[in-house]
């Protein structure tokens, strides 16, 4: 029987993925994919926790459609800032991008 | 798979095998319209939208060029710090479990909560959506 705690390790892997993801790429279009997987590591605990702590209503649902809403939100206007980038720097590896340190 | 391979399209492919997968899990939590919406949102339209900017950003996916930067080793430390922790963590904590079986589908349960108790937050929701949209619009408009 799979419980509560397989699908909380699950999305603590798929997250612990994404923010190696996050600290490692060089590219921002890999950045953004790697925010990806953590909002869906997000996901699966809250609708574990919808399924094992409070099954007779929907919250956890409710929430998680609302989180993958937003995260197609910040998909569209993270991609539209990589396009303005790439137009000015040429090339959309963060860590050329650097004229707002000092 | 999607954090390590050298060549950013093949990444956005097995994020689309990964959002697959993701929607199998909603389908084993009885989460059905979850995993139609995790289908149609990621697979379609956000995995579609990262493959547009990547052609719009061409010349970069070529395999020549070092993906990852020099973090690889702290970050590897950190993040298996992060996941040890976590784990033992959730390990140690008694969750407050039910075992009740809900009385109606997870489909009807959402769109009949959605409508009433939270049509709000639904509202706002979808506003935010729009403003993202001109929002993005704006930003990658020519001058």
């Amino acid at each position: 029987m799979v419980g509560l705690n397989h699908y909380l390790v699950l999305s603590t892997i798929l997250f612990c993925i994404g923010i190696f993801g996050v600290l490692t790429r060089r590219n921002a279009i890999g950045i953004l994919m790697s925010i990806e997987l953590m909002f869906n590591a997000v996901n699966i605990n809250f609708v574990a926790f919808s399924k094992f702590v409070t099954p007779t209503d929907f919250v956890g649902q409710i929430f998680a459609i609302f989180v993958i809403t937003i995260a197609a939100a910040e998909a569209t206007v993270g991609l539209a800032i990589v396009l303005l980038i790439y137009r000015n720097f040429k090339g959309i590896n963060v860590d050329n991008i650097n004229i707002m340190k000092w | 798979m999607v954090v390590s391979l050298k060549n950013i399209f093949h990444c956005a492919l097995f994020l689309v095998l990964c959002f697959f997968g993701i929607a199998g899990v909603y389908i084993l939590l009885s989460a059905e319209f979850l995993a139609a919406v995790q289908v149609l949102i990621y697979v379609g339209a956000i995995t579609i939208l990262m493959i547009f900017a990547i052609m719009l950003t061409a010349k970069l996916y070529n395999a020549k060029i070092r993906q990852s930067n020099e973090q690889i080793f702290p970050g590897l430390i950190i993040v298996a710090a992060l996941l040890v922790a976590t784990i033992f963590t959730l390990s140690r904590t008694a969750w407050k479990l039910s075992y009740e079986v809900a009385e109606v589908q997870s489909t009807v349960g959402i769109g009949k909560l959605l409508l009433t108790k939270y049509v709000l937050p639904f509202e706002v929701v979808s506003v935010v959506l729009l403003t993202a949209l001109i929002g993005a619009i704006i930003i990658a408009r020519r001058e």
